[in-house]
């Protein structure tokens, strides 16, 4: 399609060829380094993010069909482009999720069972960063949490805490948004402001083409990754379906994010192979052949490829295999057994203060169903 | 709780004349001062000292990582001031106009006043939105509007509107120690009006109603510049031989409502005043909740005056839209005609 040429770059960055193969010459050059520095542990551990993220997915998504979650936004064909970039981040390093990045969240370290949670409509959030790889809650309004993102970025350079040369200690700020999010004023915004004070930070842009039914070319006419580039911001263009790709040039860039470099875009050319959430279908905006190309540059296939050339066997696989459909089952479990929220809930903690209409609410009702002598 | 005596305390001998402005910058001074995670952040606040001279001095004293100027982008000035909040700050954002801080509503409504609910209080807001508001100083279209019942219908935020010099030093100070967001409207007509600051008095609970003159026969209601107007009203009124009782709201979200009460209980008559249109307001939520709390006690209906439901009009006509005293008393005469 038109719209696949437009947006799918030269100058892109992709470091495993669709079969598998790694790439060394031409713009792959630079990035080598990075991929020569893993150990067999740590590209088996890209593997298994991926394997369990897409198999968790899909438990979600079967969840959400026997009406067990409200929602599922599924991940499928993305994983490369998520894991590459969160474990290219460093264990000081702050994450600003779009509602997409379970792979991210499950990286950082939050037990993805708190994104079931908020899809279930048992909590609309309910972590504390802090306490979870400092992955900041999902957000849906698209690209609000640029700002916030930008905002932290700056907090961080106000504290001293990036630039000194130390990379183990110093921090950076990665935020993750879509195609459609890119026109959003609060991106184009948060991209005035990062630039204004240099915060270090990446914008970790996934393009997989589809804004829920509307393409790319709707959003922009050129690439996306030029787009910061008006801005002040350097913009570079991966293969999203590479994971190597996404974390070598995901780790060259934050480290120069918080080594001074001040703010860089980065965009994942990916494709979003199931609908935007379980709301939606597909079939009424785009061609099954256009995803079939797709499926053939699946990132999962690709890296396992990859993995086999160096050497992993069948039993490797396996048991990864086998570990995904362990956490499937132990989420599934756990999703149909959570309780309904107490009550209370919808009035606590809407202020961080005592506030005279919250407690008077909540005692009406308590009052209130009370009155039906337990039957309520 | 309710100071109504504002004459206490001024025998510590720490009293000083101010006009409004500088008794704010005398607060976000002192807010500056006692805590280095507070910021001040907008557009032209730094050597310029903000369009009002709000700042004034300020950045030169604290430095441009203290106070800065930002781009000039109000979703992004509140939206990155969330971020900082997150990072352990305390931001205080300056919006130029009142009519200018519908770009950053989407931010203050969907993001600040939602962010410690999503988190379920794991995470505070401790962020302030200082909002120069209202008419009576001339303008051009949008600086001179009145927006506080868009952000009093949010849950989440919190509301206040100093009517005095000596208010406006605390309860800058106040809303800046604040754990929530808080929306800080400023009467910019009474930006230049002098009263006594009482620097050595402790500051009256932000979310405090006040009765600022007692009367016996008609209490009448209103915040910001609005209260002067009634002082003015109430004024007049005594010279004809008619005792009006005026209370300052201070506080729009939440709204303090046992001196209101208690006044409508004794004088059985209400009049709600604002600058604000009328329609589905802040002046309409008042009038609703007496009519439930004190309807055995009331005379006549609770009666509002506001402005217009229109567009804020050309500048040469905002007295005529804007309540003024006479617009009060006509309202107060139609209240005891009952």
């Amino acid at each position: 399609m038109a719209d696949e040429t437009l947006t799918n770059d030269a100058s892109m960055v992709q470091l495993l060829s669709p079969d598998g193969v790694l790439q060394t010459g031409g713009v792959a050059a630079e990035y080598l380094p990075y991929i020569e520095a893993l150990s067999d542990d740590d590209l088996g551990q890209f593997h298994r993010d991926m394997v369990v993220t897409r198999r968790f997915d899909l438990e979600a998504t079967n969840l959400q069909r026997q009406g067990q979650l409200a929602l599922w936004p599924p991940s499928h064909g993305q994983e490369a482009a998520q894991v590459g970039s969160a474990r290219a981040t460093r264990r000081q390093d702050h994450i600003f999720p779009s509602y997409r990045e379970h792979s991210v969240a499950m990286i950082r370290g939050l037990d993805v069972f708190e994104i079931v949670k908020i899809m279930r409509g048992t909590t609309n959030g309910g972590w504390n960063p802090a306490d979870h790889g400092n992955f900041h809650l999902y957000t849906l309004v698209l690209g609000s949490q640029a700002l916030h993102a930008t905002g932290y970025a700056m907090g961080v350079t106000l504290d001293g805490a990036t630039g000194t040369g130390d990379v183990d200690r110093d921090e950076a700020v990665i935020v993750y948004f879509g195609d459609g999010s890119t026109s959003q004023g609060d991106v184009s915004e948060a991209f005035v402001f990062a630039a204004s004070f240099q915060a270090p930070e990446v914008f970790f842009l996934q393009n997989n083409q589809w804004a829920i039914s509307v393409p790319v070319s709707v959003q922009s006419r050129i690439p996306l990754f030029q787009r910061s580039i008006g801005f002040g911001i350097p913009g570079i263009q991966i293969d999203g379906n590479d994971v190597l790709a996404s974390y070598a040039v995901t780790r060259k860039n934050l480290d120069d994010a918080r080594s001074g470099g001040g703010p860089r875009l980065i965009e994942a050319f990916t494709y979003r192979i199931g609908a935007h959430t379980t709301s939606d279908d597909p079939t009424k905006y785009r061609e099954s052949g256009v995803v079939a190309d797709w499926v053939l540059k699946d990132p999962i296939t690709r890296f396992e490829k990859f993995l086999r050339s160096r050497g992993a066997d069948d039993a490797f696989f396996a048991r990864i295999d086998t570990e995904a459909d362990d956490f499937a089952a132990d989420l599934r479990h756990r999703t149909v057994d959570l309780p309904i929220p107490d009550s209370d809930k919808i009035f606590d903690n809407v202020y961080s203060e005592p506030h005279p209409v919250m407690a008077e609410q909540k005692q009406w009702l308590a009052d209130y169903e009370a009155s039906f002598g337990g039957e309520a | 709780m309710t100071i109504t005596d504002t004459t206490a305390t001024t025998d510590i001998g720490t009293t000083t004349e101010l006009p409004l402005v500088k008794a704010l910058n005398a607060g976000l001074k002192k807010a500056l001062q006692d805590d280095p995670k507070v910021l001040l952040m907008g557009e032209d606040i730094g050597p310029l000292g903000g369009v009002f001279r709000v700042t004034e001095g300020l950045q030169a004293e604290f430095g441009t990582n203290r106070v800065f100027d930002t781009p000039l982008a109000e979703s992004g000035i509140v939206g990155t001031a969330v971020g900082l909040a997150m990072r352990g700050y305390r931001p205080v954002c300056e919006i130029q106009f009142d009519g200018f801080i519908f770009p950053a509503f989407d931010q203050i409504t969907t993001q600040l006043a939602k962010l410690t609910s999503r988190h379920e209080g794991l995470l505070s807001m401790p962020v302030v939105i200082r909002v120069p508001y209202g008419g009576h100083i001339g303008a051009v279209e949008h600086h001179q509007e009145s927006p506080e019942a868009y952000f009093a219908h949010t849950p989440g935020l919190r509301l206040v509107s100093p009517s005095t010099p000596n208010d406006a030093y605390w309860m800058i100070q106040e809303a800046i120690a604040s754990n929530d967001p808080v929306l800080f409207f400023e009467p910019k007509s009474r930006y230049w009006h002098k009263g006594p600051v009482d620097f050595g008095a402790s500051a009256v609970p932000l979310h405090s109603s006040r009765v600022v003159r007692t009367g016996t026969e008609v209490t009448v209601i209103g915040h910001g510049a609005m209260v002067n107007v009634l002082l003015q009203a109430a004024e007049l009124a005594e010279s004809e031989g008619t005792s009006i009782e005026v209370i300052d709201l201070r506080s729009l979200s939440p709204i303090d409502y046992a001196p209101i009460v208690a006044s409508a209980q004794k004088t059985g008559r209400v009049v709600v005043a604002s600058e604000a249109p009328g329609f589905a307001s802040i002046s309409s939520e008042i009038a609703a909740t007496i009519t439930e709390k004190a309807f055995y006690s009331l005379e006549a209906p609770v009666l509002r005056v506001t402005a217009f439901d229109t567009p804020f009009p050309p500048a040469k006509l905002e007295s005529t839209y804007l309540p003024d005293a006479d617009r009060v008393l006509e309202a107060v005469d139609r209240a005891l005609a009952y």
